[in-house]
């Protein structure tokens, strides 16, 4: 009858059930594309992935990703378009549950607690995780109610509605274009402000994590300034993952990259993705490890 | 060169065979506007002779009067308000029922699981069951718990009801597949549940399309007339109705009552009847596409 | 600036905050307004089997006095008489009759406004026509009948073509049937022809087809199941109207030899029938039930045909 149940079979563990807590990776057996470096200096990892395989049906999108999201920074996904960047973006939040037959193997953890364990309610999941989408979305109300709407919602305490709308604005640099017209409908604005009022939106039910799904691709250069300007000034509260088909904008914004690419499946010939490299992105772009990252980043394919 | 030139130009610039102005095409064209203005044709003269025939009782007499048995005492009061009972206890008694059930198949119902595909397999069917057998279904109901006048208020709504609740099911989950899925997961990405996705954001977003639909299916209900002839719904109703329990007739009824009369003035007064009937349903439709033109989104 | 009391927000994750995201005891009230969505949806599966009890229970209390077979195959119905037959026949020969000159005149007429509406008409025009269709469409079939009645029956029909003919007639009826039905037969028609891409049309016209070959020899064969689909649909109307035959078409039960005759339908001895006080459990009672049945078990079937050949279509593109 629903789709919101914990979705499949965990394949790395045995028995019934799944771990609940103290789900950590050693941040040294993780392969980073180069034997000479590891996982080890991602800050106060919030979000871990270890081994995790997704899948649509039988269909396996994502194969054996292993990565840490350390906390205060901007990750970047990067890879050409269906290397599973977004996939596994989604899972992150579990906002692949509503996709149906989406299912996944391997460990996420949140804190170190398995986030696809039975007892884990993906909307606690998502209110502290939130997430921005590629089309600027936000609902046929009021730009007010747009922002008002998620502490509503998740029965968050609040004060004055009125001053944390003000905050959250003034927070995504959007206050002084709409201070004079809070009560109109959000449609009402252009593509960049609308992205901004989603962002808005997004930490006004106080999340830890932002997940940005090509929160640009559907902007004009100048509107993408103003969003990649936000970034760096969100990045002193909040944990960004942001997925991106640009790698400029990676290059700017991200102080870690990683590189996916998609591997066709020997058997089945399905595309999956996989994890090539992940590094700090300064590293990342000026002295790749893997022979498919420098032909990416130097335009040679994708 | 020159004449193949000429050839070429004189066979693309010429009255083709099988071209658009052809004699075939051109008659054939002729064939659907001559659909068209048939149907509309029918309709035109129907309104016409209609208001024409029930003229001369289009009076407030039509309004004020009761049942009697002289044309020119009688009146449709008692029928105009029993439509307006029936109808409006039809409308609280489908509308909830028919969204809520809309809800679960469109936004909660795993679609594949066999019980839904049965639902609506069933849905669909019982759309096209004759509106008779919805009063025969009345009557059996009534019969079993014993009721033994069966022309009350909530019997006819209950018949009518059940006869455009999966139009209204329909309708509504039409309204709600048209609102886009960046919607709803905007509003999960917050942390929203399921059931505020819906309340708050899906189910607003849709109430012009779930509005147009219900309007137009309880105005099918006002016209019917087959269901509620079944409960007896001839009888000769000489008060107003004031209940859920009360006695009463409608408009359509009423109607069907004085076309069987042999006296000219009762069909007279069948055709003003008529011309009510049809004034309060074109006000029903206009109002429909009214809402639809006006309020529905266009994402 | 905040004044949001809940600080816990960004920076105030402390240690080890993941086992907020637990289930808060799985919402127990999400949970009861989807057991409520659910139990509105099952009504109406329950409807159906009312419909099916309601019919069945005083159907087989007439079936155990009278023989299933006489019932089908009886050519004389006379319940009020005595000695009482009840022999469907007659019923049914009303019933083919009205339902045949309904779809003379709703078929080729729903087609071609179908036709028109989806390949000629223009954006605008189309937009005017629909509610139009739609308006004929909300016509209450208590005022087609009086009109059938009182202009097709008597003045088109008697006075001015002087047919032979009495106050009623089963082809008034269906002639009026007809004109109901077409808005059913062109809709659905119409849906199933826009649904054919428009690359199938341009193929053709790039072949020199004009638009009547193109009309005629893609879309129309193309949108096939659909276009059969809405005229079962429209044999199902035309079999379960009641109103209009009830008041057009006359009371007399007899075998209907010819359009000019009156006729009494299935349905429109349910209607008259129910005027009648029938105590409930008579004999007279259930045999309203058994009409009811076979016209249920009738318009099941066509409607179970229509919806397969609906999904077909839909399917295909």
């Amino acid at each position: 009858m629903t789709s919101e149940t914990s979705t499949g079979q965990d394949t790395t563990h045995t028995g019934n059930g799944r771990a609940q807590t103290g789900v950590h990776i050693d941040p040294s057996a993780v392969k980073t594309g180069r034997p000479d470096r590891s996982l080890s200096d991602v800050p106060d990892p919030v979000i871990e992935c270890k081994g995790v395989d997704i899948f649509y049906g039988s269909f396996r999108a994502v194969s054996d990703v292993t990565m840490l999201f350390g906390r205060n920074e901007i990750t970047a996904l990067i890879g050409p378009s269906g290397c599973g960047k977004s996939t596994l973006l989604r899972s992150l939040n579990r906002m692949n549950d509503l996709i149906e037959g989406a299912r996944v193997a391997g460990v996420i953890a949140y804190h170190g607690q398995d986030m696809y364990a039975d007892d884990v309610d993906p909307i606690e999941v998502r209110r502290k995780i939130g997430m921005v989408f590629q089309k600027p979305n936000p609902f046929p109300k009021s730009i007010y109610d747009n922002v008002a709407y998620g502490p509503r919602v998740t029965g968050m305490k609040v004060d004055s509605m009125d001053d944390l709308v003000e905050e959250v604005l003034t927070r995504a640099a959007l206050w002084d274009e709409v201070k004079d017209k809070l009560g109109q409908s959000a449609y009402g604005l252009s593509g960049g402000q609308q992205q901004r009022l989603c962002i808005a939106r997004t930490i006004a039910t106080r999340p830890e994590v932002i997940l940005m799904d090509e929160p640009c691709s559907a902007l004009d250069p100048i509107a993408t300034a103003k969003i990649e300007d936000l970034m760096h000034e969100l990045r002193d509260d909040y944990t960004i993952v942001v997925v991106t088909h640009n790698m400029q904008q990676a290059a700017r914004v991200a102080d870690r990259t990683a590189f996916f690419t998609a591997r066709p499946d020997e058997q089945t010939g399905d595309r999956t993705g996989m994890l090539v490299e992940f590094d700090r992105t300064t590293v990342l772009f000026t002295k790749p490890a893997d022979k498919r990252t420098e032909d990416y980043i130097s335009g040679r394919f994708g | 060169m020159a004449t193949t030139a000429d050839a070429a130009r004189a066979a693309i610039t010429g009255r083709a065979r099988g071209g658009e102005r052809s004699t075939r095409s051109l008659v054939f064209l002729l064939l659907l506007w001559l659909s068209l203005l048939i149907a509309f044709g029918v309709l035109v003269t129907l309104i016409v002779t209609i208001a024409q025939d029930g003229a001369g009782r289009l009076d407030s007499g039509l309004l004020t009067g009761y049942s009697a048995s002289v044309p020119e005492e009688a009146g449709a009061r008692a029928a105009i308000l029993g439509s307006a009972w029936v109808i409006g206890t039809t409308a609280v008694l489908t509308i909830p029922l028919g969204v809520a059930a809309a809800i679960h198949l469109e936004e909660f119902a795993d679609k594949k699981h066999w019980f839904n595909r049965l639902l609506e397999l069933n849905i669909q069917n019982l759309a096209a069951v004759p509106a008779i057998i919805y009063g025969m279904l009345a009557l059996g109901f009534l019969a079993l718990l014993g009721v033994q006048n069966k022309n009350v208020v909530i019997g006819g709504a209950l018949a009518l009801s059940l006869l455009i609740l999966p139009v209204v099911i329909i309708a509504t989950r039409e309204a709600l597949r048209a609102v886009p899925d960046e919607i709803r997961q905007g509003s999960l990405a917050l942390g929203a549940t399921k059931w505020q996705t819906v309340w708050r954001q899906t189910l607003p977003s849709a109430v012009p399309g779930i509005a147009t639909g219900t309007i137009l299916a309880l105005s099918r209900a006002l016209g019917e007339a087959a269901p509620l002839l079944l409960l007896g719904g001839l009888v000769y109703v000489t008060f107003d109705p004031n209940g859920l329990l009360s006695g009463f007739t409608t408009l359509p009824i009423q109607i069907f009552n004085w076309t069987g009369r042999p006296q000219a003035g009762f069909h007279e007064l069948a055709a003003a009847a008529s011309v009510v009937l049809l004034v309060l349903l074109l006000a029903m439709n206009a109002l429909a596409i009214f809402i639809r033109n006006r309020y529905q989104h266009r994402w | 600036m905040s004044t949001v009391v809940n600080q816990g927000g960004p920076a105030g994750v402390p240690g080890h905050p993941g086992a907020s995201i637990t289930a808060r005891n799985r919402r127990p009230g999400e949970r009861a307004i989807r057991l409520g969505l659910f139990l509105a949806a099952a009504v109406s599966m329950a409807t159906t089997i009312g419909i099916v009890v309601a019919l069945l229970v005083p159907a087989l209390e007439f079936f155990a006095e009278v023989s299933v077979i006489d019932f089908l195959t009886g050519t004389r119905w006379a319940p009020q008489f005595s000695p009482a037959t009840f022999g469907v026949v007659p019923l049914i020969t009303a019933t083919l009759w009205t339902t045949a000159i309904a779809l003379l005149v709703a078929v080729p007429l729903g087609l071609g406004a179908a036709i028109y509406l989806s390949e000629y008409a223009h954006r605008r025009v189309r937009k005017v026509l629909k509610p139009i269709l739609e308006v004929l469409a909300g016509i209450p079939t208590v005022v087609f009948g009086f009109f059938a009645l009182t202009f097709v029956q008597a003045t088109i029909l008697r006075d001015l073509f002087s047919f032979q003919t009495g106050a009623f007639s089963v082809l008034a009826a269906g002639l009026v049937m007809g004109i109901m039905i077409i808005p059913t037969i062109a809709s659905l028609s119409e849906d199933a022809m826009s649904a054919v891409p428009m690359s199938m049309r341009q193929g053709s016209a790039a072949l020199g087809a004009n638009r009547m070959q193109t009309s005629l020899r893609v879309v129309f064969p193309a949108a096939l199941s659909g276009i059969i689909a809405a005229i079962v649909l429209g044999i199902s109307r035309a079999i379960g109207e009641t109103m209009i035959v009830a008041i057009a078409a006359g009371n007399q039960a007899r075998i209907v030899e010819g359009p000019l005759e009156a006729g009494q339908t299935m349905t429109g001895f349910i209607a008259n029938a129910a005027l009648g006080d029938a105590r409930v459990g008579s004999l007279e009672y259930n045999t309203l039930f058994a009409v009811g049945l076979l016209l249920f078990a009738l318009t099941l079937v066509i409607n179970f045909i229509s919806i397969r050949l609906v999904r077909r279509f839909r399917e295909a593109y």
